[in-house]
């Protein structure tokens, strides 16, 4: 793959972003005890992990899940060879009457959240839903907002945006990579 | 970002011998997320909604067509059974006409158990729908291979080194089959046991031991997977009697204490009690059939996942995320 990259955010700035973010949620929630983190693999729940321990700063022990969208997504009839699935685990105590904090990296066209709150509603009935992202690059095909966002950032094919986390990538960051000649999204 | 993609299987699952040992431990490895589905409050996701299965079963099967159906339906797929009896098969029409019938109802995947080996990969090459064997004569049972496989490795991690012994009807078996062709090609070592008269000439060929006598076999095993005695096959005169066979086969406590360590016991059902495997033993601590049973919807859930993949040119998009 030919591609450039420009850092956006460093560690620290990604960290700066995350603890902002956790007030944010606290912010909009009344009672924080009923709140559960569910984060989108593979980089949505490192994310979450990390919002985990910021909330945990502020004395607040959420139960964290993750959740892998695979099977629900819109494009899986016509895509192939398969993706890889990933493991799906409820937060502890599951997500009935709970106000579920979903938490992905980037938020693009949509699509992952569409599926994502598909597969929640067939796991219950949550009380309530507060998205919340690390960046949010535009491009929307579907109708959906963050509630949470850390960064905005206007950007359009074929550049995006990724979001490196440490189990994954070997830091943490936000990248603005310019990809020639091979399509893709993050 | 791109997600990792698993190499593909091809449209057909025929059996265990052509696959590569990536491909099995693929399936393996697909089969994990979907354990998890069958726990869930509502056990559906929606993978192969608007895909039509048609199960044709040539012979009559409970535990796998019933293991088929929970896998198709938890992934939203319309199914349809077919069986031998009641349908026009018993009017003499051919395998071919029967699928090209139902290929004409625009079906996307035949899972097939037929009582003559080569029937899956006779269909295969003749319907561009995706064929899956449920069981060809004596030849492969590849689903079921795949589920002991991965029995085999939750309780005693990777198979590579693992003493595995097949225990009992090994020349009447395609369990036995697709057992020797996926434990090999994942490294572990394989034998077999059984009365000669039911071990197939020229069995050491595909690299396995063998033995005559169950007790060796014990002490040399890890893993003992125990077949069925096939009392419907047995009018040939193979054992001289179910009680004799007990006596000198059959898989008993006491057997197994004499080892004196664990041994993990499979059987792939339906267990003749007192006759290949004695009652305290097939509901021991080390028995692990009803986990067999369990993990049979899970792969059988990876396999047709994989299989629904769709032409390989479309691989790049595969990767595409959003």
């Amino acid at each position: 793959m030919n591609a450039s990259r420009t850092p956006l955010m460093d560690e620290s700035a990604v960290r700066a972003a995350l603890s902002r973010m956790a007030s944010d949620v606290l912010a909009r929630i009344d009672d924080p005890s009923r709140m559960v983190l569910l984060g989108i693999r593979r980089r949505g729940d490192r994310l979450a992990a990390l919002l985990r321990d910021r909330l945990a700063e502020s004395g607040v022990d959420v139960p964290l899940g993750a959740i892998d969208i695979t099977l629900y997504r819109d494009d899986l009839a016509t895509v192939g060879p398969r993706p890889l699935i990933g493991e799906t685990h409820l937060p502890a105590g599951g997500i009935d009457d709970r106000t579920v904090v979903l938490v992905d990296d980037v938020l693009h066209t949509g699509r992952t959240i569409r599926a994502a709150l598909n597969e929640i509603t067939d796991w219950g009935r949550p009380a309530r839903i507060l998205l919340c992202v690390l960046a949010d690059r535009g491009g929307r095909e579907f109708p959906i907002q963050a509630d949470v966002v850390g960064t905005t950032v206007q950007v359009s094919d074929p550049r995006r945006v990724e979001v490196l986390v440490p189990e994954i990538d070997g830091r943490l960051g936000l990248d603005l990579v310019d990809v020639s000649g091979n399509g893709g999204d993050a | 970002m791109s997600p990792e993609t698993i190499p593909a299987l091809g449209k057909d699952l025929v059996g265990l011998e052509p696959l590569s040992a990536e491909q099995i431990r693929a399936i393996l490895d697909t089969a994990e997320p979907f354990k998890e589905i069958s726990e869930r409050r509502v056990k559906k996701v929606p993978v192969l909604r608007g895909k039509t299965i048609v199960n044709l079963f040539f012979e009559p099967s409970t535990r796998t067509r019933v293991s088929f159906e929970f896998a198709e339906k938890r992934l939203s797929a319309d199914t349809v059974n077919i069986s031998s009896s009641g349908s026009s098969v018993v009017k003499g029409e051919t395998l071919v006409d029967t699928a090209r019938n139902l290929e004409a109802m625009s079906i996307d995947m035949v899972v097939m158990r037929h009582g003559s080996s080569g029937a899956a990969k006779f269909l295969a090459e003749r319907i561009p729908s995706n064929v899956i064997n449920a069981g060809d004569g004596q030849h492969e049972h590849p689903t079921q291979g795949l589920l002991d496989l991965l029995t085999i490795r939750d309780h005693r991690g990777p198979i590579e080194g693992l003493k595995v012994c097949i225990v009992g009807d090994v020349l009447h078996s395609r369990v036995a089959r697709s057992n020797i062709y996926g434990l090999l090609k994942l490294g572990a070592e394989v034998a077999v046991c059984g009365p000669r008269t039911l071990l197939p000439v020229g069995i050491a060929d595909l690299g396995v031991t063998v033995f005559t006598r169950v007790e060796e076999a014990i002490e040399w095993a890890d893993v003992l997977n125990i077949l069925r005695l096939q009392l419907e096959r047995m009018e040939g005169g193979f054992v001289p009697s179910l009680r004799e066979y007990n006596r000198h086969f059959g898989v008993s406590r006491a057997r197994l204490d004499a080892a004196q360590r664990d041994i993990l016991i499979l059987h792939p059902g339906p267990m003749n009690r007192g006759v290949e495997i004695d009652s305290d033993v097939a509901d021991g601590p080390h028995s692990v059939i009803l986990n067999q049973v369990t993990n049979g919807v899970a792969v059988r859930m990876a396999v047709l996942y994989l299989l629904a993949g769709g032409a390989p040119e479309l691989a790049e998009s595969a990767k595409r995320e959003d």
